[in-house]
């Protein structure tokens, strides 16, 4: 068993492990250590060859591999340690961390963990498609990755379900490379992806959407040969006679993502069951005293930029707890999600000064009020013009120390105007 | 042309328990699987259960079959290394009209030697299974589970490392009785052997009219599946079972624990034309979960991660009530071809009983002589996941192999990849790995590991991108390169 003793701990170098790591070296962290299970930084960015990563950050318009590199250069400056290849098989609530890699097994002590998994894509049997269980079936990042980094073709005829950003991404990768896309299949009345992807991968490329459509039957002995598709009414249920078959050799799911919190239930950090991430407080602090999460496992961000920004903050709130020895115990307020609004994260606050807030809504709307409550008291109004469940909205909210002292709660909600 | 003492067709529970049988003896044996592995039918796609004898009238094969295998497990699984556990059965009565079912199939189970059966209160199966009510029970245990897969790779892997040979991805077109031989037609060229034993499953019927006319008709009956998510694996601690249904010959949905915690509710049974048409289906899926909430009301439906369907090979028909009698027989009319007929449930629990009877009958054709070099499979080998933390640390030392995780769900390492893909079986298939060391078989479902397995395939397996496959011949994985390699 190898030992190591460090004051942060990132578990996972994608960017948002990698912004973690940066931000705890500059805010004085001395020994920073990065675990990431692939053969190199970066996560999932690598395989994103698109461009559009870092325009809100830098107003410059990169492409994945590009942004990993400025990461990867400034965690190589500032000399962060990067165990490549390695497993973190658990940790306790002693922040001590075993992994695994070839060169051995790794006892890993840390001041505290910053928690940077990433996430998941949801499958198939997420949503239970029936049918047969032939080959050619990929959710849409797997299929990302065999095309761009694996040099491989998953398909010549494919379908895709579900309109998430990777799968309208995805859509147009294949058209590029040759393939037929015979269309994006989507249960909602509206894409699930960002707007611009929309317009940028379907509409320039013709390729349809099917909107209120869903699968509800995949054939092939073998390799899938067709999947059945039928209009859905407002309660999602197949409307029986719209069905019709399109043949094709390969289905792509992008249905979403689930944060990967498997090391984090382990240890019984708490879960927030809308997001899927840990409940984090405003330092984004879990459960768990020392242990701190951003990224894509605390929940699914939109843009890489909001995911940097915040996941820099968490780097910052570890190296100081680093530094301290207890947690000094302060009575929480809950956040709690209010009328049109599907979750917030920080679910807690403990600290009264400007906190950011992130929060989803349910539904796409037009002229809307947010507010932010403390029981009768409105912290803050906003008027917002349109909201969209595929946009996350962040706002800063001044906490007073008064507040802090008397509420119980604060709510999040989107008024009519 | 290459000749061979015994050829088995079909490479399922059946053919793989016989030819393990053989290759205990000095004996040239061929199996053809027309599958990219061995269990890729019915033996699959199954509950995995090791019944107790029960449910089977006295005196019938399936009875004796049944009872007898049952008896053989603990052995067999202490020397194969395949995971078995009793964790017996509870078949439910809903009220005093359905009691009366289970005091008959106790009276079944004495008859056919079952040990420990007792008829329980409902409020004393609540003790033992607080999610189940009932107003009283049959507790039955002498009933087991396994993974039906790893049970028939156990067998074949172990037959084949005492050489009896292997081929998969062989169809058989054609078969040919001559004076002392058969001649095989293979869609891989024609081989030659003096005993044919027709292990085919729902193709046992396409087998026999090759030589003659069957006196036969095989009934493809398909059964639905779910799987529970591991979160939820203390629902239950031993199987539960309705009273049986008694039109179609089969025991009713009833719900399973799997060794890994996965619950499995099923099976549904319904009649098809299509013995291939491996569907699951919505209408299926909604009644197997109402079923199964029947018997158990906690249920919740976002516990149902999974589903799949396997298919019965039935002799009898639905109008005729659907049950049958095994036929394990030599053909009158064709001597040397020993057919192994509508091996339905409890065949998994039957197949090495069968096995042994189909020893007898080769025996009758050739002197069987026990090989002094036959080397028996001892136990089973721990998983990474299972070992301590000194244990793997060891293992890494010697080999860094060991040190690279490749499935993260279920933490398999890429050695353990590797061993799976070098099995003696030659299976290369994406569900090969996954049955032999559950890469794959996790919550993502091989969305991180596919990648790695298919590098591990092409670098060291030497497989090119065109014929990798998930489970089946035809089952291509990729369309081509992205772009081509120039080498400069």
């Amino acid at each position: 068993m190898i030992s190591k003793s460090v004051d942060v701990a990132v578990i996972g170098g994608g960017p948002a492990g990698l912004a973690a790591a940066v931000s705890a070296k500059q805010h004085g962290a001395k020994h920073v250590v990065i675990i990431d299970r692939n053969s190199w930084l970066g996560g999932i960015l690598p395989q994103c060859i698109h461009d559009g990563f870092g325009v809100e950050e830098t107003g410059v318009s990169l492409t994945g591999p590009e942004y990993a590199e400025k990461y990867v250069e400034m965690a190589e400056k500032q000399d962060i340690q990067v165990l490549k290849e390695t497993m973190v098989l658990q940790f306790d609530k002693s922040k001590e961390i075993i992994a695994v890699n070839k060169k051995g097994l790794y006892k890993i002590k840390a001041g505290a963990i910053v928690l940077a998994m990433g996430c998941r894509e949801k499958t198939r049997w997420n949503v239970l498609i029936p049918g047969s269980r032939p080959s050619g079936i990929y959710t849409a990042g797997v299929a990302q990755s065999f095309i761009n980094l694996y040099n491989i073709m998953p398909g010549k005829n494919v379908i895709i379900l579900g309109s998430g950003d990777v799968g309208l991404i995805m859509a147009r990768r294949l058209k590029f490379e040759g393939a037929n896309v015979l269309g994006v299949v989507e249960i909602l009345p509206y894409a699930s992806g960002l707007p611009r992807n929309v317009v940028q991968c379907l509409n320039d490329y013709d390729i349809p959407l099917f909107l209120n459509h869903t699968i509800t039957c995949i054939d092939g002995k073998e390799r899938i040969e067709q999947v059945t598709i039928a209009q859905v009414d407002e309660h999602m249920h197949p409307i029986a006679g719209t069905e019709k078959q399109i043949s094709c050799d390969t289905l792509l799911l992008s249905l979403g993502l689930t944060p990967e919190n498997e090391l984090s239930k382990n240890v019984g950090i708490e879960i927030d069951s809308v997001t899927g991430g840990p409940i984090v407080n405003q330092m984004l602090e879990t459960t768990l005293d020392g242990v701190f999460a951003c990224g894509n496992c605390l929940q699914v961000y939109d843009t890489v930029d909001m995911l940097s920004l915040d996941a820099k903050r968490a780097g910052e709130h570890a190296t100081e707890k680093a530094s301290l020895q207890k947690r000094k115990q302060k009575s929480n307020i809950r956040i709690i999600p209010g009328d049109g609004v599907r979750y917030v994260v920080p679910q807690l606050v403990d600290k009264s000064g400007m906190i950011p807030l992130t929060f989803r809504v349910e539904k796409p709307k037009e002229n809307t009020i947010l507010r932010v409550l403390a029981g009768d008291e409105e912290l803050l109004r906003k008027k917002m013009r349109w909201v969209n469940p595929a946009n996350m909205v962040r706002i800063e909210v001044d906490i007073s120390a008064e507040t802090i002292a008397s509420a119980e709660t604060l709510k999040v909600i989107i008024d009519d105007c | 042309m290459k000749n061979f003492q015994v050829a088995i067709i079909g490479g399922g529970v059946i053919g793989s328990a016989i030819a393990w049988e053989l290759s205990k003896y000095k004996v040239d044996v061929v199996v053809f699987e027309m599958g990219s592995d061995v269990a890729s039918g019915a033996s699959k796609a199954n509950s995995g259960v090791i019944h107790s004898g029960i449910n089977s009238p006295t005196d019938s094969l399936k009875a004796r079959f049944c009872v007898e295998g049952n008896s053989m497990f603990q052995t067999l699984a202490d020397t194969l290394g395949f995971q078995f556990k009793w964790v017996g059965k509870w078949i439910i009565a809903k009220n005093q009209h359905e009691e009366k079912e289970l005091n008959r199939l106790q009276n079944v189970g004495i008859a056919n030697n079952v040990p420990y059966l007792k008829v329980i209160d409902g409020s004393e199966v609540e003790k033992k299974e607080p999610n189940v009510s009932c107003y009283k029970a049959l507790w039955v245990p002498t009933a087991g589970i396994i993974f039906p897969y790893e049970f028939t790779i156990a067998l074949a892997e172990n037959a084949a490392e005492n050489n009896v040979k292997f081929l998969l991805e062989t169809k058989v077109i054609g078969l040919k009785k001559q004076r002392n031989n058969f001649e095989i037609l293979t869609d891989k060229g024609n081989f030659q052997a003096q005993i044919v034993v027709n292990a085919a499953g729902l193709n046992c019927r396409e087998i026999v009219s090759m030589v003659e006319e069957p006196d036969f008709q095989v009934y493809p009956c398909r059964g639905e599946y779910l799987i529970l998510d591991k979160n939820y694996s203390s629902l239950i601690n031993s199987m539960i079972y309705p009273v049986p249904v008694k039109e179609l010959g089969v025991l009713g949905v009833h719900i399973t624990p799997t060794i890994e915690g996965n619950i499995l509710i099923g099976p549904s049974a319904e009649f098809i034309g299509d013995a291939e048409d491996k569907r699951t289906t919505k209408e299926m899926m909604s009644t197997l979960f109402k079923e199964a909430k029947e018997i158990i009301p906690a249920l919740p439906k976002k516990a149902v991660i999974s589903a799949y369907s396997g298919i019965r090979c039935k002799l009898a028909s639905e109008k005729s009530g659907g049950w049958a009698d095994y036929r394990i027989e030599e053909s009158k009319h064709t001597t040397g071809l020993i057919n192994l007929l509508g091996i339905e449930s409890p065949g998994l629990t039957a197949a090495p009983a069968i096995a042994r009877e189909v020893m007898k009958m080769i025996s009758k054709h050739m002197e069987l002589q026990k090989k002094n070099n036959f080397k028996l499979k001892k136990g089973r080998i721990k998983r990474f996941s299972e070992m301590p933390l000194k244990e793997q640390s060891d293992l890494v030392k010697n080999d860094e192999r060991w040190g690279r995780i490749v499935c993260r769900c279920e933490q398999i390492t890429e050695a353990e990849v590797i061993n799976a893909l070098s099995n003696p079986l030659g299976a290369r298939s994406l569900s090969a790995v996954k049955y032999r060391c559950r890469a794959g078989m996790g919550r993502c479902q091989g969305g991180f590991c596919t990648q790695h397995i298919v590098r591990i395939m092409e670098e060291q397996f030497n497989i090119g991108i065109d014929d990798m496959k998930l489970k089946s011949p035809k089952s291509y994985l990729f369309e081509k390169r992205t772009r081509e390699v120039k080498d400069d």
